[in-house]
Parts: structure tokens; sequence; C-alpha cells
């Protein structure tokens, strides 16, 4: 154990801590209500009840938001701090990245008992925030598409059109789906990745989503 | 309408009916077709191109006016269920007024003619009316192997589609088998059976899928060309919008069921017995586009959701693959087997990724990692 004393860093902005809270909520309720529109529940008494016009319009507007929050993440990489940056998202094409992630890899396969520090992103984390973003990019696209297909005709329809020429309908619903899927797959690994690393890291890393501060050997600027 | 029942076409080809130079109205008036019979299918065609009411008299006087055009309707690889559908229409149904009203030169089902005779009729048709003759496929047409799969009278249906369709005014692709291929062009494809529009791709191609297609969207696409001298506008799939423009979900007499939340758990059921919503039977209507709920088959008595079977999604490209399995939601996920469903999979994906952390997270509890020091920090 280490006595000595480490820095208190600034690392998550106040916009990137609401985005990932936002994603949270909105993936928990789209998953939610988007198990029941996959396989709906009878739960209405009359045919003058409206239970999936609700469940569906939560969907909806959760849809929404969650677009709305992950366009926001996408522009703040952009505009935000060094750690938000999209370059933090691509460590394979610099030597030092590359480091990092070996080593992180290596930590993560049990092969070294040295856990490694990470004021910002882990590297590896980064790297599979990239692939989730693409699964976010085909839930939003899907979703919208088998959205859209009440208005045909419509902007959003139109504006989608090369979905439709390129997938079927069934197709984009399964691809929904199996998009759920995969993002819980993440949740898994991501909850338990922040939290082997709290407990490993002494950094305050989960507690870093809610603050934005971390605590590190190395010296903030 | 019973008074205007009229004869098959087949055999009333009478020399009066091959006056080219009568209008379509005289024509009717020949067959027994009263004004207020023809007024009154003028309004109904209209409604069927989802034209307001008030362009009803425009149509008549289109019609009034219009003369015959030449029809050849080729029958390819199909199973002649579109033939049937509009032979089998009620009675006198919109339809037969158009077979009526059309000069049908050509037809392999309902022709009299045969052989050489048939053969010999089509080519004069297309030699002495190209450019200006109608034609309709009925069928896919079979391109493996030079397209061998398929002939008629020595030719290939590849190479009779190029010859009529190029000259035509104008291409009906009647049924999905002419649309996309259909049925035939289910994997594996045997025949490497493809539409109308694939296999001639420079020809005018008006879409009307379906399995089999409605015989009033057919006679209201004649009808359009007739009184516009245009084709319908068309969807991204080479639909008429009037008749695909709109989900077969939102037109369904069940969605307030669906709204609600009342479903058909199982068949027969009580729910089934009440008409409730067939979306958990496996329903394709929210995945469909296509008329059927609002112009419906029989007189428009009935059509497949109404009378408690779920739509099978049959107006769509290669329906028989995409649409599989009929009454389950979602399709099967390629290489898995076919009692897989999607979820099934995800939730196995889920599992395994737990049941990997956990045994990573007990390995990892029980070893003693050295914490970030002065020579592992970030730098």
């Amino acid at each position: 154990m280490s006595d000595r004393c480490k820095f208190k860093q600034y690392v998550w902005e106040l916009p990137l801590r609401w985005f990932h809270w936002i994603n949270v909520l909105a993936i928990v309720v789209l998953s939610g209500t988007g198990f029941l529109i996959g396989h709906p529940v009878t739960l209405g008494a009359s045919a003058s009840d409206y239970a999936m016009g609700w469940i569906r319009l939560i969907h909806f507007v959760a849809a929404y938001t969650f677009t709305v929050s992950v366009a926001s993440r996408v522009v703040w990489a952009f505009i935000g701090n060094e750690h938000a940056s999209w370059r933090a998202f691509f460590p394979m094409f610099s030597a030092k990245g590359r480091e990092k992630l070996r080593h992180m890899v290596r930590y993560y396969t049990l092969q070294t008992h040295q856990v490694p520090e990470t004021v910002g992103h882990n590297p590896l984390a980064t790297t599979a925030y990239f692939f989730l973003f693409l699964v976010y990019l085909g839930m939003i696209l899907t979703g919208f598409a088998m959205y859209a297909t009440h208005a045909p005709g419509g902007i959003m329809f139109k504006s989608l059109g090369f979905m439709y020429s390129h997938f079927t309908l069934q197709g984009m619903r399964l691809a929904h789906h199996l998009g759920m899927w995969l993002i819980f797959g993440f949740v898994i690994n991501h909850i338990y990745s922040a939290w082997l690393m709290d407990i490993k890291e002494h950094g305050g890393e989960i507690s870093s989503m809610f603050s934005g501060y971390k605590f590190t050997v190395k010296k903030g600027d | 309408m019973s008074t205007t029942r009229t004869e098959p076409c087949n055999d009333t080809r009478g020399d009066a009916l091959r006056n080219e130079d009568l209008s379509i109205s005289q024509i009717l008036k020949e067959r027994g077709v009263s004004r207020r019979d023809f007024l009154k299918f003028c309004s109904t065609v209209t409604a069927a191109l989802a034209l307001p009411p008030s362009f009803a008299p425009s149509v008549a006087q289109a019609l009034d006016e219009v003369k015959r055009p030449p029809l050849v309707w080729l029958e390819f690889q199909g199973c002649t269920g579109d033939s049937e559908a509009l032979l089998r229409s009620a009675n006198p149904t919109v339809g037969e007024i158009v077979l009526d009203i059309l000069s049908v030169d050509y037809h392999e089902t309902i022709m009299a003619a045969a052989g050489h005779q048939a053969e010999a009729a089509l080519d004069k048709t297309i030699t002495d009316y190209k450019g200006k003759y109608f034609a309709v496929i009925e069928g896919s047409i079979p391109m493996k192997d030079g397209g061998v799969y398929g002939c008629v009278g020595g030719k290939s249906n590849l190479e009779r589609a190029r010859q009529v369709c190029g000259g035509a005014a104008a291409t009906i692709a009647i049924g999905n088998c002419a649309s996309y291929g259909g049925i035939p062009a289910a994997a594996p494809n045997p025949t490497g059976a493809v539409g109308v529009k694939e296999a001639v791709p420079g020809a005018t191609v008006i879409n009307l899928p379906g399995c089999p297609c409605n015989a009033d969207n057919l006679t209201a696409t004649i009808v359009h060309y007739l009184v516009f001298n245009k084709i319908p506008a068309l969807d991204g799939h080479g639909r008429p919008l009037f008749a695909y423009g709109k989900r077969i979900h939102d037109n369904c007499e069940r969605r307030p069921h669906f709204d609600a939340g009342q479903y058909v758990e199982k068949w027969g059921d009580e729910g089934h017995r009440k008409g409730y919503c067939l979306y958990k039977m496996g329903c394709k209507g929210p995945a469909t586009f296509h008329n059927c709920p609002t112009q419906r088959y029989n007189e428009k008595t009935a059509w497949p959701i109404g009378s408690g079977h779920p739509c099978v999604g049959c107006a769509e490209p290669q329906f028989w693959d995409v649409m599989s399995p009929m009454y389950r939601r979602l399709p099967n996920v390629p290489g898995f087997g076919i009692e897989h469903t999607a979820d099934a999979i995800g939730l196995g994906l889920a599992a395994g990724a737990a049941g990997a952390f956990v045994v990573h997270g007990a390995l990892s509890a029980m070893r003693k990692d050295k914490e970030p020091g002065e020579d592992t920090k970030e730098d």
C-alpha cells in the first residue's frame, strides 16, 4: 500500500457527465419499453385503452432524447477538454496510446500485477466506446427508419431513404433487437470494469462520473 | 348491377369490339353497360386511385374519349394466381370491365388461339402498336443459364420480356413474382429468378406486387394511364403510391387493439375470437405497404387480417425470405438453428459476458495487485 498523497484532478466536465447519465436513463427506458414493444403483454382491458400507445410514446421520446445526447457527445468530442476529445478514442493510432493499450490488455488478462493509471479514459475502454458508438448509430438509424414508416413521404422517411433501399424493415427489426443485446453485453462489461478499477486503482473511478474528479499520482496541470 | 354482367373476354371478341375507333364508353354501351353503371365505375376507380371525388367526372370524360389501348399479358415463371384473381373477382367488377375495355390481344391462360397462331398475334400487336400497347407481365423471369428455365414457343422468357417490355408504353409487373421475383426467387433461387425491372432495366415498369395482386389496383393503374396519359407516382420499390403509399398497420381495422394493448396470444383464444391485434402471431402489417385494409378483396368484403390471419407481407420485395417465419415477429438469425430467436441469442450473449466477468472478478479479487505508483503513473 502506498501512503503517498494523490492529486485531485477535474477530469469529466459537467456536460459530459450529463450525456453519460442521460444515456444511462435513456437506455434503461428504451430497453424496458423496447421489450414490451417486441413482446407485448395484453395490458388493455378495453379497446379504448392506450397501453401500447403510451409505451411507444415513451420509447420514442426516450429515443429522441438519446439521439440528442449521443449527437451532443460527438460534438463535445471537438469542444470538450483533452479527456473528452475524439483523439482519446483512437489510442491505437499513436505510439504512446499503443503502449498504454498493451499495458491495459496485460493487466486485464492477469499477466501483470501492476495496475496502470489512467487519468482520463482507459484506452481499452475508449476502443470499446468507439464500437459502442457505431452500435448507437445503428440503433438510431434502424429505430428512426422503422418509426418513419408511419409517414411515408415525410421528411424523415425521405432522408432515411438509403436505409430502405439497403435493408428490409424486418432486417432492421432484427438488428434493432440484436443491437440492444450488444449494448447489454457492453453495459455488463462497463459496470464490471468500472468496479474493478475503482477497487484496484484507488482513484475514485466510479464517483468521478458523479463529481468529475479523479485522484491520481500524476500531478494535474 | 347484375344486369351489366358481361361475357368472359376470350369469346367475345366480335368485330364491333375489334373496332379500334370506338371509345371506351361506346364499347361499354354496346356491351349493355348503362351510363349509370359506367359512372359508378368511374367513382369507384377514382376512390381506388385515392383521388378526391371531384375527379370522378374527369375520369368519366377521359374514358368517354379515350381509345382502347391494346394489351398483351405474358405469363412467365408464376402460378397464374394474378390472372385467377382477376378472372374470379366478383361480377361485374371494375377489373372485368377494364379487361373488356382493353383490347387483350394475347393472354396465354384465357385466349382462344394457340400455338403459332397465338405467337403470331403477339408479334403482330407488338409490331403494329410499338410504343402504344401495354404489357402486363405475370411471373418472374429466370436468368440462370441463359434463361433456359422458362420458354414459350421456343423463346426464353427473358428474350420475350426484352422484346415486349422494351416496346411497350408501360409494363405492369403484376404480382410479387413479376415485381421482385416472388416465390421462384426465394432462397436458394435455383432458376436465378428476378422481377421485370431487373431483367429489363430500360423498360418503364409499374410494380403491382401482392400474392396475388388486387385486381382493383390493376384497373386503377390502367385507368390512371388512360386519364392522365402518364404512369402514376411510384415509391422507391416502383409501386404506385395510391395503392402502396401507406402501411397496412396504419390503416388496419385492428389497430385500436394494438394501441390498447389487446393481442391474440394463440390461435382460437378469446382474443382471436374477439378480433384482437395479430401482432404477436407474426403479423407483418407493420412492415408492409399495401391498400388491403381499405381496398379489400371479393367485393370489398374481406381481407386476410379481417379474416383473422396475420399479414404475411406479400407486397414487399423478397417477402418469402424476409418475412419468414410467417407466424413470428422477427426473422431467424442467420447461422443459428430455426428455434433460436434473436432474443434467446442475446440473452446467451449477456449471460456469457456476465459469467466471464464473474470469473475474472473472482480471480482479480484473489490477486494482490500493486496500485499505481510513481513508476506507473500516466505521463
